[in-house]
C-alpha cells in the first residue's frame, strides 16, 4: 500500500542527496505527520492554546533563566545572545549540530550545557532536570513554526547514517527496530495508544502521562524500555545520533515546542 | 488538567515494567524438534490450561495483545498489528502454534513477531529480561491449549 509513493519519495531523497540507500518502507515527503494529528481533539486544544498548555510554564521558567547570572563569570545567556527572539530563532530548527571542538554532533540541552562550561563558567545542569528542560524549551520556542533543516552541514552525513542505522535495527527481548513500529506501522494501534510516525518536532514536550515536560532522549528511552532493550544512557552518542538521524528524516516540518502529546 | 482518555504510553510501559509471572525466570529451554512448520510434541511433556492460556493472552506482560484483537470483549486495549486471533484453533493444528509462538521468525524471517521462547540472537536485551524467554514451556502450552480452542 505504502511502496509505490515511498519509492517516490525516496527517488527524491537520493536525488536531493539527503541519506542513502533508502528502504521502500521510509515514508514519503508528502505523508509524514507530526504526533500532533494523532492525538484527540482535546489534546490538540490544549497544545493551541499557550494558555492551557503546561509546557508553556517551562519556556516562561526558561525565559527567566535566560537572564539570571550564573557560573564564575557571573554571566546570563542573554549578556551574549541578547534578545532570544532574535539570536534564538531558527537555532533549535539545526539541531542537534556539529560541534567543532568535540568533533561531533550535539543536541540542544548539550549545547546549553557547553555553554554554561565554556561560556558561564557554570556547572553542566541535569539531564530531565526542571532548568534544563526549561531552558531547551524556551530556546526551542523561539523556533516555533520554522522548518526543520537539520543535517545540512555535511560533517554530519556520518553520524546522520549511525542514527538511521540504529533506527532500523532490531533490539531488546521483543527485537524490534524503531522502524519496524514508525515506518512500516504509524497508522495502527498498540493496545490502545495510536502508532505515530515518531517525528521529533515538537520537544521537549508535556506528555500527559508523565504529567511533566521532557525530552526527546525520554521519549526515546521509553520506546526502548518498550521493546525490553537496555536504553543508552542520557547523553550516550547513539542517542545523539539517532535524535540527528530523527531530526534530518523530519526536514522541512515546522518546530512546535513545546508540544502536548497522551 | 485535562486527563488522558487514552492511556497510551501507561500500557506501553506497563508492557515492559510489569514482572512476568516468575516461571519463565532463570530456567533453561527445553529441547524441542521442529518438523516442517511445527512442533509436534508439548515442550513440557504434558497439554497446558485453556484457562491460564486465555488469561495470559489478555495480560500486559504477555504483550499479545499489544498487536492482536481477538474475541475479549472485556479488553478495552488491543492492537491491531497483527491478525484478529478469533479462529486461529481452525486454521492452525497445536504443533503449528507452537512453533509460532516459539519462534515465528523461523516461519517469516521480517515478521514483528516477537519470538516468545528463544533467548539467542537478540540485541541489548534489558538487564531485568536477559537470558530468559519471554514465556516459560508451561506458558506457552497454556497458551496453545486456549489458541485451538478458538474455533469458527
Ligand atoms: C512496538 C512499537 C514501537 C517501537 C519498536 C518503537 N516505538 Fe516509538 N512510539 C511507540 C508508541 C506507541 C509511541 C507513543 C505514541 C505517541 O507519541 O503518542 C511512540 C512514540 C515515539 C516518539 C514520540 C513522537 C511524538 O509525536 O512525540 C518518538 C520520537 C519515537 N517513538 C521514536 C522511536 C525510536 C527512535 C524507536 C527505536 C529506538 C522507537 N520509537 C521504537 C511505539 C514504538
Ligand atoms: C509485535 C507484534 C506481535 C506480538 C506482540 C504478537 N504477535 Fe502474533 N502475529 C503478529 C503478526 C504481524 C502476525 C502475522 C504473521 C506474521 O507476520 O508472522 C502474527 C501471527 C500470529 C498468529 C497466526 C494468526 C493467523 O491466524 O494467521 C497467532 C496464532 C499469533 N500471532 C499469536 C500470538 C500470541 C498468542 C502472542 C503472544 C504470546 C502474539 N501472537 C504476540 C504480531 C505479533
Amino acid at each position: 500500500m505504502k511502496s509505490i509513493p515511498a519509492i517516490i519519495g525516496a527517488a527524491l531523497l537520493v536525488t536531493a542527496g539527503i541519506v542513502a540507500p533508502l528502504l521502500a518502507t521510509e515514508i514519503p515527503q508528502g505523508a509524514r505527520r507530526s504526533g500532533y494529528s494523532f492525538t484527540a481533539p482535546e489534546t490538540q486544544a490544549i497544545q493551541n492554546d499557550d494558555t492551557a498548555n503546561p509546557g508553556m510554564l517551562s519556556v516562561l521558567d526558561g525565559a527567566s533563566l535566560w537572564k539570571d547570572k550564573a557560573g564564575a563569570l557571573s554571566k546570563a545567556c542573554a549578556d551574549c545572545h541578547h534578545d532570544a527572539g532574535v539570536s534564538m530563532r531558527g537555532v533549535a530548527a539545526r539541531y542537534p549540530a556539529f560541534d567543532q571542538a568535540l568533533g561531533r554532533p550535539v543536541n540542544l540541552e548539550q549545547r546549553i550545557n557547553l555553554c554554561r562550561v565554556r561560556n558561564q563558567q557554570a556547572t553542566p545542569l541535569a539531564y530531565e532536570s526542571h532548568e534544563l528542560l526549561a531552558l531547551t524549551a524556551f530556546v526551542a520556542e523561539q523556533s516555533r513554526g520554522v522548518a526543520i533543516e537539520t543535517g545540512a552541514d555535511p560533517q554530519l552525513e556520518p553520524f546522520i547514517t549511525k542514527g538511521r542505522d540504529l533506527f532500523m535495527h532490531r533490539q531488546g527481548q521483543l527485537n524490534l527496530g524503531c522502524t519496524n513500529c514508525h515506518d512500516d506501522n504509524w497508522d495502527k494501534h498498540l493496545a490502545g495508544s495510536a502508532i505515530t510516525q515518531g517525528q521529533p518536532t515538537g520537544y521537549p514536550l508535556y506528555r500527559l502521562e508523565w504529567q511533566s515536560l521532557g525530552s526527546l532522549e525520554r521519549r526515546l528511552r521509553s520506546c526502548m524500555a518498550g521493546v525490553r532493550a537496555q536504553p543508552y544512557d542520557y547523553g550516550a552518542p547513539e542517542l545523539v545520533e539517532l535524535e540527528l538521524y530523527l531530526m534530518s528524516r523530519a526536514r522541512g516540518m515546522p518546530i512546535e515546542t513545546p508540544a502536548v502529546r497522551p | 488538567m485535562v486527563r488522558s482518555t487514552i492511556l497510551s504510553g501507561s500500557i506501553w510501559i506497563a508492557a515492559s515494567t510489569v514482572a512476568l509471572p516468575c516461571a519463565a525466570a532463570a530456567q533453561t529451554l527445553q529441547n524441542f524438534v521442529v518438523i516442517g512448520d511445527g512442533i509436534a510434541t508439548s515442550l513440557t511433556g504434558t497439554p497446558g490450561d485453556a484457562a491460564r492460556g486465555r488469561a495470559l493472552v489478555v495480560e500486559r506482560s504477555s504483550t499479545c495483545i499489544l498487536c492482536h484483537n481477538g474475541p475479549f470483549p472485556e479488553q478495552r486495549f488491543e492492537g491491531d498489528l497483527a491478525p484478529n486471533l478469533a479462529g486461529t484453533g481452525s486454521r492452525w493444528s497445536a504443533g503449528q502454534l507452537r512453533l509460532r509462538l516459539v519462534d515465528a521468525s523461523r516461519l517469516n524471517a521480517s515478521t514483528i513477531m516477537p519470538s516468545y521462547y528463544r533467548v539467542d540472537g537478540l540485541d541489548r536485551v534489558g538487564a531485568a529480561w536477559r537470558g530468559k524467554p519471554i514465556l516459560s514451556a508451561e506458558q506457552i502450552e497454556d497458551i496453545v491449549a486456549y489458541l485451538v480452542t478458538l474455533r469458527e
